[in-house]
């Protein structure tokens, strides 16, 4: 197995060197902290010859998306990223490449939302974009956003696929982080990567209408066959992530379990917290504690099968949310719950948020959520907002 | 509402429509609650209410009078409005 070479890189470069290795045809962003890096890499890679595509500068992320929808509906192959508000200027256009069905691969580097004003990481700007009919996965460390990347490339342009993919790394921990990763040879990257082709690219020979209006009398049907088409995106996730183990020798699973096998406490995070988590669960373990990690992995299409089997022998599920919905709680625990509800009655699931705006969660933290959530039912708040000083 | 209607399943990619100039088979006649009808005997077949229907939908016909194609008309009125000889006058759908 080629398996490349040990370099130290920053997330940001990471993964500009996997939208170079794709070899993408086209890139449109507009800078925004903490994304800047990626594009400043991409944009430099471009007028260095080091890669052979079209950057197009524009003046907001709604017209970057709107770049990135043409192009893919001509039959390029498309990238762009971006974060917090960034994102949320490009909320509208976001929901056009799903329903049109173009498979445009974006990188968010996840950042908290206004106000107070915050460019550090948290997960507000990705839990605005639940909705939006994407591909959507974490990644926890820089050689996960390197590979995630390149698969999500793979997985997004499949014929039986043709959904756009987005890979959220978290803000600062990784995109301006150096870390030791393996970087593999630009040919074995290319042969992972098959040849692109849009069944209804940009052809005169054969015109065809595009992003049309759809009056009531077809928007269900419309909405029908994507849903359908969305779920079904599943088997090619799992079979390129199989794929790319058995090429690259590192394995991807929708939902993925740390120190799990006889858990009767789990911890759940999405991003980079968990490797955090990890070291947290490894403490307690030596206090005694049975506890185990749940990470998800993939989070849309949701993961329902893989996070029902990995909780199965759970007791007291511990939920972290680096976001909060207003007035109703922790966004991951409430699909959690929702996933879970009337699969274990038996199982108590409790919520935490905590990390907003870019605030550390140290072991300690994990510790505490450990142990107030033994304290349950007694906690008598829907949730918890913790590490704040009062 | 057109009469062959697609399911889902019968969606291209994306819905991408593949027939060109398929937006003349909406019936946009449907929204309409006036119809335009012509005095003859005042008509001067100047042919304003041809120029300024948004619709595009008013034709000459053979001898020279401009008539609304009800598939498409919506009943906007503006036709009956500009007509210089006050030609044109707007009835409720339901009336004969």
């Amino acid at each position: 197995m080629k398996k490349g070479k040990i370099v130290g890189l920053e997330g940001s470069f990471a993964i500009a060197e996997a939208v170079r290795m794709v070899n993408a045809d086209v890139i449109s962003a507009y800078p925004i902290t903490p994304q800047t890096h990626i594009v400043e890499r991409l944009a430099e890679m471009i007028a260095d010859g080091e890669l052979d595509a079209e950057f197009i500068c524009v003046e907001s992320e709604h017209s970057a998306m709107s770049a990135c929808v043409g192009a893919s509906a001509a039959g390029a192959r498309v990238f762009t990223c971006s974060a917090g508000q960034g994102l949320e200027l490009m909320h509208e256009v976001l929901y056009i490449p799903s329903s049109m069905r173009l498979p445009v691969v974006a990188v968010a580097a996840n950042r908290a939302l206004s106000g107070p004003l915050s460019v550090w990481c948290d997960h507000s700007d990705v839990m605005a974009l639940r909705d939006i009919g994407w591909i959507q996965m974490f990644a926890e460390n820089n050689q996960q956003a390197f590979d995630l990347t390149i698969c999500a490339f793979r997985i997004a342009e499949d014929k039986e696929v043709l959904f756009p993919a987005m890979v959220h790394i978290d803000g600062f921990y990784l995109s301006h982080v150096i870390e030791d990763m393996v970087l593999p040879d630009d040919e074995v990257v290319a042969d992972f990567i098959p040849e692109y082709e849009y069944p209804f690219a940009l052809d005169p020979e054969r015109p065809v209408s595009m992003g049309c209006y759809g009056p009531p009398f077809i928007y269900s049907e419309a909405k029908k066959a994507q849903e359908v088409a969305f779920e079904s995106t599943k088997p090619k996730i799992l079979e390129t992530w199989e794929e790319f183990g058995d090429t690259f020798g590192r394995y991807y699973a929708p939902v993925e379990s740390y120190k799990m096998e006889d858990a009767s406490i789990a911890l759940l995070t999405m991003g980079s917290i968990g490797e955090t988590a990890m070291l947290a669960v490894d403490e307690m373990r030596e206090e005694g504690k049975g506890v185990g990690l749940i990470r998800l992995r993939l989070w849309r299409p949701f993961p329902f099968t893989e996070l029902r089997e990995a909780v199965k022998d759970v007791e007291l599920l511990v939920v972290l949310d680096r976001a909060l919905s207003s007035g109703m709680g922790g966004p991951v625990c409430s699909e959690v719950k929702s996933a879970l509800y009337d699969k274990r009655e038996d199982m108590r699931i409790v919520g935490f948020i905590g990390g907003l705006g870019g605030r550390d969660i140290t072991i300690e933290g994990f510790k505490y959520m450990v142990n107030r959530a033994l304290e349950y039912p007694e906690i008598e708040e829907e949730f918890e907002i913790i590490g704040v000083r009062e | 509402m057109s009469a062959k209607q697609k399911g889902w399943k019968d969606l291209e990619l994306g819905c991408v429509v593949t027939e060109p100039g398929s937006a003349s088979s909406t019936k946009t006649g449907e929204w309409r609650s006036e119809r335009p009808v012509r005095d003859n005997t005042k008509c001067i077949k100047c042919g304003i209410c041809y120029i300024y229907c948004p619709e595009a939908c008013i034709n000459e016909d053979e001898e020279g009078y401009f008539e609304a194609d009800l598939y498409y008309c919506k009943g906007c009125g503006i036709c009956a409005h500009e007509c210089p000889s006050s030609a044109i006058t707007m009835i409720e759908e339901e009336e004969e």
